[in-house]
């Protein structure tokens, strides 16, 4: 019972960053209707933008004033390139079809992967300790402060974006450019500027996701968006793309069930999980589990 | 009968072409070697973004994990020449040793693109039923878990990497399949299914209202598709003698991609015109080997705005040149399946 629980907090904290992840591609989704491929090397970007960021840090004394510094500098970076992707990349091609915008995508996402080998170096790096270790023993398991640090940010940050989303003009003008985008114009609404909200507040999540985990493996390199980003990816189609409440819970499902695996099969098929997952989900519920049929019109 | 002696002529000038390449008539004229290699992995590019080109050009399904195909047919063609091969050639004792590689190479390649095609159905039957960009996930997850699977098969060689493998394919063989390849691609193109699976590019509702059997137009084009990607597996795995999963990882998938779209989806020349740039400029570049995905991919993300069809669009290379017959199915304005 203990080994279960001790499981369960591992996966909920790998599940936490999932859903971060994943919560950028619903967004996307929801405003264009496209899987945004480049969203896990924007991910793996915030986790290199952070190693640069603690490596000034460095000399000063561990501490969680440093670690959220670098992990805000961090998100404001890639709130940033997210928001030029869009603008350079995927706007010229918004009103051609969408294949055109998913070969974009992709060739965006080969972009960051070489660049970042390119400047970064393809060997992987060690990400330095921020705040300091401690391991806490509850009831026979064992909590590292990392796993706690991940879990509250990624639920304050969920908390945060759930009330952007539901109680500010722009969050409610995100729901209307992704029930309509087309009708939201008509009504007023500056849908170029709603899609660059959208892209800076996915991006930064991915970030914080980035160096979250950054500090928990700790090791980065230019490929580790890759796994992470279809993983997540899933995680969002498993929830139900396009529906945020729908993003964190397929994350937290993935993350969990993966440690599942790990723990009582066997670490071969860790990467083979999610996607027996994804298969799964869109033979059994292809709109996913909170997610909307989406009649489709001729 | 014209046909028949086409194919007698190519056959018989790829022959002569191969025997002039490698040194067979004086050295004067042979091919330095690394030539020769650019040549056949050229032949090797050209078979798959052809295969390619009929399941995300012509009928309009995105996939994204052909590296994945081509990886089961490197590996189960491997696993036959080196296992069988030698039983196979003690029975063909009596015959010269050109036709026995010839035999062991081509029942090789047969069982890789048979191999391919299953998993190309077993992939295609659940992924095919989904629309534009969720296939385009399901396709690379299956092209990453086929990589899984054959790193945990410890009989080829598992993440060393499968060795000793008799090279059996040459310059001949490897143009020989690039020019079948075009021609089946181009004969089913031509044909009434050819049209079903147009149909379903350009508008897949308006295909099953039609009477169209959608999806099993679309696993049919998939397995056809697979089998070839195998065939061109077997090939490279038979012209470089060894073979790693890390060959056919995503990356190679986005390279034939990155061919299909520059040349034109949905066009037999534009995938052999893209297929043979890709390999001109990635020799060209091998100077500055760290540069040349970061330019490819800023290729790509430009031809998208600029030219989102491809050099040649749904056109062939001839009715680009001439303008005079209108290219397959393509209407005015289309640009694939929305």
């Amino acid at each position: 019972m203990t080994t279960f629980l001790q499981q369960l907090v591992n996966g909920l904290s790998l599940g936490s960053i999932y859903a971060l992840i994943a919560l950028g591609y619903t967004m996307v989704y929801g405003v264009l209707r496209l899987i945004n491929f480049a969203h896990g090397d924007v991910y793996m970007i915030g986790a290199y933008v952070g190693y640069y960021l603690s490596r000034r840090l460095q000399g000063r004394e561990p501490s969680l004033v440093s670690a959220l510094l670098v992990m805000f500098g961090s998100m404001i970076a890639c709130a940033i390139l997210g928001v030029l992707i869009e603008r350079l990349a995927y706007r010229p091609v918004r009103r051609e079809a969408r294949l055109t915008l998913l070969i974009t995508a992709i060739g965006v996402s080969l972009f960051l992967e070489n660049l970042a080998q390119l400047l970064f170096g393809a060997t992987p790096r060690f990400f330095p300790s921020l705040a300091p270790r401690t391991d806490f023993h509850i009831a026979g398991m064992r909590l590292t402060s990392e796993q706690i640090t991940v879990i509250a940010v990624s639920v304050l940050l969920m908390v945060l974006l759930r009330a952007f989303i539901m109680s500010t003009r722009t969050g409610k003008a995100m729901r209307a450019v992704s029930f309509s985008l087309d009708a939201s114009k008509l009504m007023g609404i500056s849908t170029d500027w709603i899609i660059s909200v959208t892209f800076a507040l996915g991006s930064a999540l991915a970030a914080a996701g980035g160096v979250l985990i950054a500090m928990q493996i700790p090791k980065i390199d230019p490929l580790m968006g890759i796994t992470y980003g279809l993983k997540a990816f899933i995680a969002a189609v498993l929830g139900g793309i396009g529906s945020i409440p729908g993003a964190v819970l397929g994350g937290l499902l993935i993350g969990t069930s993966e440690v599942m695996v790990v723990g009582y099969l066997s670490s071969t098929y860790r990467d083979a999980i999610a996607f027996g997952i994804l298969i799964l989900v869109l033979i059994l519920r292809p709109q996913g589990l909170l997610g909307r049929v989406q009649k489709e019109k001729v | 009968m014209r046909g028949w002696l086409l194919a007698i002529l190519i056959a018989a000038g790829l022959l002569l072409a191969n025997g002039v390449f490698t040194g067979a008539f004086g050295a004067g004229v042979a091919l330095p070697p690394y030539v020769l290699q650019v040549l056949c992995l050229a032949g090797i590019n050209v078979t798959l973004a052809v295969s390619l080109n009929l399941i995300n050009g012509f009928t309009g399904q995105f996939s994204i994990g052909h590296a994945g195909f081509m990886a089961i047919g490197a590996y189960a063609s491997s696993y036959f020449t080196v296992t069988f091969g030698p039983a196979l050639r003690t029975s063909l004792g009596s015959l010269p040793l050109f036709v026995q590689d010839s035999v062991v190479l081509l029942v090789g390649l047969a069982i890789g693109a048979f191999l391919a095609s299953i998993a190309g159905f077993f992939v295609g039957v659940p992924s095919l039923r989904l629309r534009g960009d969720y296939l385009a996930i399901v396709t690379l997850g299956f092209g990453e878990i086929i990589g899984v699977v054959i790193l945990n098969i410890d009989a080829v060689g598992g993440a060393r990497g499968y060795s000793g493998i008799p090279k059996l394919a040459n310059f001949f063989w490897i143009w020989i399949f690039a020019a079948v390849t075009i021609l089946i691609v181009y004969r089913i193109v031509h044909s009434s299914f050819g049209r079903t699976l147009v149909a379903i590019r350009e508008d897949e509702v308006a295909a099953e209202a039609m009477g169209v059997h959608t999806t099993r137009a679309k696993v049919i084009s998939f397995v056809v598709s697979s089998a070839m990607a195998g065939v061109a597996g077997g090939l490279f795995a038979h012209y470089l003698m060894y073979v790693n999963v890390r060959s056919f990882n995503f990356l190679k998938s986005f390279e034939i991609i990155i061919m299909i779209v520059i040349g034109g989806l949905g066009s037999i020349s534009g995938s052999v015109l893209g297929a043979v740039l890709f390999i001109s400029l990635t020799e060209g570049l091998r100077e500055f080997a760290q540069y040349r995905m970061v330019l490819f991919s800023l290729l790509l993300i430009i031809l998208m705005i600029v030219r989102p069809q491809g050099i040649l669009g749904h056109k062939e290379f001839v009715t680009f040149l001439t303008r005079r017959r209108r290219s397959i199915g393509a209407a005015p304005g289309t640009t694939g399946n929305a």
